[in-house]
This record gives structure tokens, sequence and C-alpha cells, in this order.
């Protein structure tokens, strides 16, 4: 009992880094209606980042954190005036198919530059052994820096002007346009943002697991499903849906062969995004 | 249908293509070919769904593979004929597409994009577990499955010649239903879906019929192409990366065409073979895929055909 209890709590802990790297997805989305492709290729960047802060320059492994913020933010505005700009408003088949362009680009330089093998950044950090179990204090040092950035990202998008601005652009673009609102400016900074989650969130993610350039795929496809969980668009949401995905991953490892994990996943995403597109924790906001 | 230009075009340009390796006895032709010839199989029949419907099917490989996997199980476990365990792999992915249809066609735009992804990924998944098909490692042809069609080099022989039939089947397909009221009822959906709706288009069944019918010949083709190969396993057959690369060379020809997926898909395979080989590029192949699709995304919707229409407008007559 107290086996499966460990389980759910280390899911929940990881589950919290997808929230994470969700977040970046569906604050794009809820602001320009872009579905970010490229999402799964800045995952592996924010891996590739920590890579090179850690082992290359030598420097503590937690320093890439907001290394990766501060770079993922101006890579996405950057991709924006790029990539994303002339995609606003037009079908929705343009800017999936002008980020998942951007996507093949970022793979393919990085398979010239690191190949596909396997990286692995040891991180020390001490874990707490509770009844005999251990919680790895990568995991926990993870969901702590994840909460704390959610939190933060919480303060920006509801206690400054700034974050006014980027609510109303998401509500409606022609009003507040009407209103003084930049919107073409906030819309670049929204995407900064929502790369610089996902970028952090791979980071992250690369302190617990090794990472391939290829690992991005697994991760992005998580990021749908916490999404769709949580409903496209809504941050909080993918917070919970993030936790609930670790949740439904802790409780089905003892039970399932770990390779049907993927099934269970796929299988509740293709149904959720049939039977509740809007997401099963958007019921306050519509 | 036949009393225009057009389908004969496509005749001629199928036999010529059948032809050419089979008279020159070219194997390394043929192959190129070969490929090339898939790839347009998959790139008309997505073209039903993005060009007509204007819907992106981002899991569209799914056919593929799984027309692949039921025809090799066919050949190799209970030594059906070839050929009927192609046609057998095409209805069964076809009938399960429509079925599936009408759940994930509720969902527009980028909604449906994401749900074929997880489709794709799910069925992968769950062909990866599935022992009956070799689980992880696939399927592995016994040599003797060549028998029955006079020995491995005469096989390889009739598969292309089939690939290449099922090539024309694609594009007179997407001509024939271009030129159908159940096309332009589809046309009507990709430009709007409720005006259309309101005008008495059925919306969900003509969705779901043209998802089901892209998957038809694109599952007998994967039967054919994995035959051939003689192997197949879950993350060659499911592979997204194709899905995608189908996507491209859609856009790349001109969507809505049908000659612009066919031009789009022999370009794209004839580039990327050479991009393959030369020397400084072959590490950078997807690169030059990513900024050749942006490219075209950003500055040329229409695709080549596109801005061939543009350019000379009087080419639209004949090519169609």
């Amino acid at each position: 009992m107290i086996g499966i209890l460990a389980s759910v709590i280390d899911g929940v802990l990881v589950g919290s880094v997808y929230g994470l790297a969700a977040m970046g997805l569906t604050l794009i989305w809820g602001v320009m209606n872009v579905i970010n492709l490229a999402h799964g290729a800045i995952i592996v960047l924010g891996m590739f980042v920590l890579y090179l802060v850690a082992t290359a320059l030598g420097l503590p492994a937690y320093g890439a954190v907001p290394v990766m913020i501060i770079f993922g933010f101006a890579f996405g505005v950057a991709l924006y005036w790029i990539a994303v700009h002339r995609m606003i408003g037009r079908p929705a088949l343009m800017s999936l198919l002008a980020t998942f362009a951007v996507n093949m680009v970022l793979i393919g330089l990085g398979t010239a530059l690191w190949t596909t093998s396997p990286y692995n950044v040891p991180v020390a950090m001490p874990g707490a052994t509770w009844q005999g179990y251990t919680f790895t204090g990568t995991h926990m040092m993870a969901a702590v820096l994840a909460a704390l950035i959610a939190g933060l990202l919480y303060l920006l998008l509801y206690r400054t002007r700034i974050g006014k601005a980027i609510r109303a652009v998401a509500n409606n673009r022609e009003a507040a346009e009407l209103s003084g609102i930049p919107t073409t400016q906030v819309l670049s900074l929204a995407f900064g943002l929502g790369v610089a989650l996902a970028g952090v969130s791979g980071t992250l993610i690369a302190t617990l697991f090794p990472f391939t350039v290829l690992s991005g795929e697994a991760y992005q496809l998580k990021s749908f499903v916490v999404t769709v969980l949580g409903g496209l668009g809504n941050p909080a949401g993918a917070l919970m849906g993030g936790v609930a995905l670790g949740l439904i991953e802790g409780l089905a490892t003892p039970f399932m062969p770990v390779s049907w994990i993927p099934i269970v996943e796929f299988g509740l995403f293709v149904l959720c995004l049939i039977a509740f597109p809007h997401g099963i924790f958007a019921l306050k906001r519509s | 249908m036949w009393r225009r230009p057009f389908p004969w075009l496509i005749v001629g340009a199928a036999l010529l293509y059948a032809l050419v390796p089979y008279f020159t006895d070219d194997v390394q032709l043929r192959e190129s070919l070969l490929l090339a010839a898939v790839y347009i199989i998959l790139a008309s029949n997505l073209n039903l769904m993005i060009g007509y419907a204007g819907y992106v099917n981002f899991g569209n490989i799914v056919f593929f593979g799984l027309g692949g996997y039921i025809c090799l199980y066919l050949v190799n476990d209970f030594q059906w004929p070839l050929i009927l365990a192609a046609l057998l792999g095409g209805v069964a992915v076809s009938a399960l597409a429509l079925l599936f249809g009408l759940g994930i066609l509720r969902l527009r735009g980028a909604f449906f994009a994401l749900a074929t992804i997880g489709v794709n990924a799910a069925i992968q998944q769950i062909v990866t577990n599935f022992e009956p098909w070799g689980g992880a490692t696939g399927i592995y042809l016994a040599l003797d499955a060549y028998g029955s069609l006079g020995g491995p080099m005469q096989a390889l022989w009739t598969t292309y010649l089939l690939i290449v039939a099922l090539t024309a089947a694609s594009l007179l397909a997407s001509y024939a239903i271009r030129n159908s009221k159940f096309g332009l009822g589809l046309i009507a959906i990709g430009q709007n879906e409720d005006a259309a709706a309101v005008l008495g288009v059925p919306t969900p069944l003509y969705k779901a019929l043209i998802y089901s019918a892209s998957a038809f010949l694109p599952a007998m083709a994967g039967g054919l192409y994995f035959f051939k190969s003689g192997i197949i396993e879950p993350t060659g057959a499911f592979n997204l990366q194709t899905s995608i690369e189908a996507i491209v060379m859609v856009m790349l020809g001109g969507s809505g065409t049908i000659l612009g997926p066919t031009l789009g898909a022999f370009l794209y395979e004839e580039l990327r073979g050479y991009l393959l080989i030369a020397e400084p590029f072959s590490h950078f192949q997807l690169v030059i895929a990513g900024t050749l699709l942006l490219i075209i995304v950003l500055f040329a919707p229409g695709g080549l055909l596109g801005f061939v229409h543009r350019l000379w407008p009087r080419t639209r007559r004949w090519l169609e």
C-alpha cells in the first residue's frame, strides 16, 4: 500500500514538470489560437541547455534554469517574428505547418550537432527516505521549481499591467487593440513566455531522466495529453492536468507493464478530445 | 470523366512510369521510382483531406502502417495471395477509418489535427504490444512467401507494377471525386463548413466518407510496400515524420489540385535522394526540408502549381 502511495507521490512530482511544459503550450494557444508544434524541439533545447551549462561549462546544474528562461524568452520572441506572425488569423493548418517546419529545422540542427545518442546529466541532490522508500532529490527539486515558476507566471498574468494586456488580447484581440494595447507586441511577448516555459520544463526534465535529440516528441505528446485534460488555453488547468497525468502514470506503474502506459495516455487523450474538447478542469472557465 | 484529356494524361503517364524501368531492366531506377510512387499515393490521398475538405490529418501514415501489418500478417501466417491480402488490408483499414472518422471528425481545425496525432501514437503503441504481430520486433516475411509470385526477383517487379497501378488509381480517384457532387460538397466544407451545412451538405457523413476513402489506397500501398521490404516493425510503420513529409509534399506541389501533390511528392523524393547522397548536405536533410516548408507556408501557400497558375492563368485549364 505504501509502495503505491510512494509511486503516486513520485508521479505527482514528475507530473508537475509535465504541467509546466503544457502551460507553455496552452498559453500560446489561449492567446493566439496557435498550436506550437515546435514545442517538443524547444523542450529538447532546454535539455541541451542544461547539458551545456552543467557538463560543458561545469556550472551548477540548476543555474541552467534562469539561463533557459531568459534565452527561451528571447528565442521565442524571435521565433514569433520569423514563423508565427504572418500566420495569425490564417487557417489552423498554416500555423501548424509553420511551427512544424521550425520543429524540423531545430531537430535537424540538433541531430547534426549532437547526433541522436543519449545524454545524461548527473545532478547531485540529496533525497529523502520515508518508510524504506526513497524520494529522489532531483524529483522534489524539479517539482518545487516547477511550482515556483508556475507561481511567478500567475503573478505576472494577474498582478501586472503586462499580464492584464496578455489576458485582454486572449479574450478579444480587436477590443484590446481598440483600447490602445499594442497587440502585436503582446502576442510576441506571450509566444516568448510560452517558449520559455516549454524550454525550462525541458531543463527540469533533463535533471530527472536521460535524453536524446529526439526525446521531444514523447514529451510533446504528453504536453498535448495534459493540455487536453486541463483544457486548451487554460494555464492553471494545464498544471492540474500535468499533476493528473503524473498521478495516472504513478498509479498505473505498479499494475501494468510500462509499455502499456502510453496506450492508456493516448487513449485518454483521444477520448478527452472527443468527449471534453474544453478540458475536464475547464468547468469554471466556461 | 473520360471525355476530358486529363484522365488520359494520367493513364499515359502511369504506363510510361511502369514500362520504362521494366524494359530497360534498370533496378536502381525502379527502386527510386517505387519510393516516389508510394509518396505520390500518400500525398494525393492526403490531399483529399487537406486540399478538399480542409482537414489536416497529421497521422495519415497510420493507414499505410496498419494496411502493411494486416497484409503481411495474412501473407505470412495464413499464406494468403498478396493481392487478396493487400485488398483486405485496404478494406479493413478503410472500415476502421470510417468508424473512427465518425468520432474524431466532430472536432475541427487544430483539435482534429491533434487527435490524428494521438490516434497514430495510440495505434503504434498498441501494435508494439500486440504479440501476434511480433510486438516491438515486428513481422519478418519468410522467403517462400515470394514463391507464389515466381521467386523474389519476379515478385519485386510485380509489386512495382501493382504500386504504379495504385498510383494511377489514386490520381484518377482524386480527379473523379473533385468533379463529383461529393467533391463539390467537400470543397464547400473546406471553404466554410457552417455555410456548407446550412446549404444542405451532409457534413458529418461527407467528412467520415472522405476520411475513410483517403485510407483505402494508402493501406493497400502499405501492404505492397512492406511485402516488398519483407519486414515491418512499429517505429518504421507508424513514423510521424513520414506523415509530416507527406504534408510537405502536398503543400510543395499545391494542395487542392491533382497534379500538385504528385509533383510535390516526386520532387521531394528526388530532392531528398540527392540530399542524402550529397556529402555536405546529408546531415542537414531535415533542416532543408523544414526551411523549404516554412518558405512555402510563409510566401507561397498555393504551392508550385498555385504559383504557375498565378503566373500563367491559362494553364488552369489543363493542369488540374
